[in-house]
């Protein structure tokens, strides 16, 4: 398979701040590449390098046979990218958006209006084109910026976390653009996400980002094999660690993780193991508050390779709060 | 030259100025009170010594006052730009950032003199004699050139500060001195030599003067020294604009 992208030993230094510390992965053309991890692993610093915003501390990146640091002028030619912000001009009509964006990559006219009403109909806003803005929803809003990402027909897109504070149905309705866009129009596409589901459902292969660094890279499915057998969550509040010492001694249990009260055992047949796992823990006079039994997700594999969840919610609230500071403002 | 990124945004900051009507009207409040205040006001009791009456006088100094406040705050855009995230929509571009440069300059400018005819349109009705001439044309370009120079100024201020009131700090300390040490309010003939020097390095002192050669027929320099003076000092800005803006990150 052809590599349309190749990212050599990638790193940025803030100050003293390791901010992402030599990454390397390829991409193949024509796939949805994941880059899954919490807020601050070094995602949208990584995005920001790839689509020449940024310029890294070391390391070499090649897209489409160009160099980023060599050729950035090219690079943007073939490259789309949807920013984790809203990065619209709110003053300006749905139709002027993607107009000005057109203008900016010398898109003749002709051509222009064409793409323009192929993409309004393709991200359903035709007859939203000629309102402002700062009048639509959010879920139009992020419509519009991916419409805007394509209207230059670029052969790798870039999106940093797609779906970022927008309700589920929303959501959904975005991950089927994502989909179609990468099956009809042949996009190789790069995302980034702390969404389990959403690299779950999109992306064909997904590395799982940490600390600016990649843990484990691969298919969905072949992470989620790499852990066999089922996982059962244990919660216990205050004896995660004594639980830990108890079942590492359990020959049927193949691994363990523990992260905050929780210990999660990866074991073979669990529904018959449960009966036991209780057994074991009333003899050590330990209270269990609850156990959950599942097939491993995305989720148990990247606690496996990190030692702790995906947090959504710390992130969340501060996005949202400067969201509506920002709203405020444009009042 | 990347002359569609010009044109874009160009006819970005014309949309949007024609759109926002109350800011119109906004900005065109202060100009107006000082005609009224210092023009008609405090102008009946000022006799000048070259002759003419005061409004007439000052007629050019408020039109510069207003170019000059308009232009250095058309920095802001900037920082909105980036605030909104707009700005890293035009910088992943394939575009060069001196062209983002000139298309801002060019549109602002744009702006400002339409702002501009208007205010010379208040200042006919309230009492301003004009004396055409030949040379009557010339304040378009000193109108252009005088928006020019601080439109640059505030996109150097803009992309050096990140920050709303650090912003509106820093251009407050340019704005007033650059009024009040030109030649807006009163000749510079009756300034002491040592504050008349200062006035000779201020841009608006050249912009001012060749506006009121234009319009009133009478000024401290030669017309062709302010066009000089002007094209001069919008070149150097327009520079450090484009170095400032090439440095300027996306937040």
């Amino acid at each position: 398979m052809e590599k349309i992208i190749k990212v050599k030993n990638l790193s940025k230094k803030f100050g003293e701040f390791q901010a992402v510390g030599g990454i390397s992965f390829e991409v193949n053309e024509g796939e949805i590449f994941g880059l899954l991890g919490p807020n601050g692993a070094g995602k949208t610093t990584t995005i920001k390098m790839l689509t020449t915003l940024l310029k890294p501390t070391g390391g070499e990146v090649d897209i489409a046979g160009l160099d980023i640091r060599s050729d950035p002028r090219e690079v943007r030619k073939i490259i789309g990218i949807i920013f984790q912000d809203p990065s619209l001009d709110e003053e300006l009509t749905g139709r002027e958006n993607l107009e000005f964006h057109a203008i900016l990559y010398k898109i003749g006219k002709e051509k222009r209006n064409e793409r323009i009403s192929e993409i309004l109909k393709l991200i359903e806003l035709e007859d939203k084109a000629d309102i402002l803005v700062k009048n639509y929803s959010g879920g139009m809003k992020r419509r519009l910026e991916i419409g805007r990402g394509l209207i230059h027909q670029p052969k790798v897109l870039f999106l940093d976390e797609p779906t970022l504070g927008l309700d589920v149905q929303t959501r959904r309705h975005i991950w089927d653009y994502i989909k179609k866009l990468n099956e009809v129009h042949k996009v190789t596409i790069i995302l980034t996400t702390h969404y389990i589901e959403e690299a779950d459902f999109l992306t064909n292969r997904v590395a799982f980002i940490d600390h600016g660094k990649i843990v484990a890279l691969d298919t969905p499915t072949a992470l989620k094999n790499k852990l066999g057998g089922d996982v059962v969550s244990i919660k216990s509040p205050g004896n995660a660690t004594a639980l830990e010492a108890i079942f590492k001694k359990a020959k049927w249990v193949r691994r363990i993780t523990k992260h905050e009260d929780f210990i999660d055992l990866t074991l073979v047949e669990a529904e018959k193991k449960v009966p036991e796992i209780i057994n074991i823990a009333t003899k050590n006079r330990i209270k269990i508050e609850s156990v959950n039994i599942h097939k491993p997700s995305l989720e148990d594999v990247f606690i496996y390779y990190t030692g702790k969840t995906i947090r959504e919610e710390a992130g969340e609230g501060w996005k949202g709060m400067m969201r509506s500071v920002r709203m405020k403002r444009n009042r | 030259m990347d002359t569609n990124a010009v044109y874009v945004l160009w006819l970005r900051d014309v949309k949007r100025f024609i759109r926002a009507r109350s800011r119109i009207i906004g900005i065109l409040m202060m100009p107006l009170f000082f005609l009224l205040g210092l023009g008609l006001g405090l102008g009946s009791l000022i006799h000048l010594t070259t002759g003419g009456s005061y409004l007439d006088f000052i007629v050019p100094g408020i039109i510069g006052m207003s170019l000059l406040f308009t232009s250095i705050s058309s920095g802001t855009a900037v920082l909105w730009d980036r605030q909104f995230g707009f700005l890293k929509e035009i910088l992943v571009t394939p575009n060069s950032r001196f062209s983002i440069v000139i298309g801002r300059v060019l549109g602002g400018a744009t702006t400002a003199l339409l702002q501009s005819v208007i205010v010379v349109a208040i200042s006919l009705l309230i009492g301003f004699n004009i004396h055409l001439s030949i040379l009557t044309p010339m304040v378009i370009v000193f109108m252009l050139l005088i928006a020019a120079t601080f439109i640059s100024l505030g996109l150097t201020l803009g992309s050096l500060i990140n920050d709303f009131q650090g912003f509106q700090l820093v251009t407050s300390f340019f704005t007033l001195p650059l009024f009040f040490l030109s030649n807006g309010i009163f000749p510079i003939t009756v300034l002491p030599p040592f504050v008349r020097v200062i006035t000779y390095v201020n841009p608006l002192t050249y912009g001012i003067d060749g506006m009121r050669i234009a319009l009133s027929g009478s000024g401290t320099f030669s017309i062709w020294v302010d066009l000089a003076g002007m094209l001069i000092s919008t070149a150097i800005l327009v520079a450090i604009a484009a170095y400032a803006f090439n440095k300027t990150d996306v937040g």
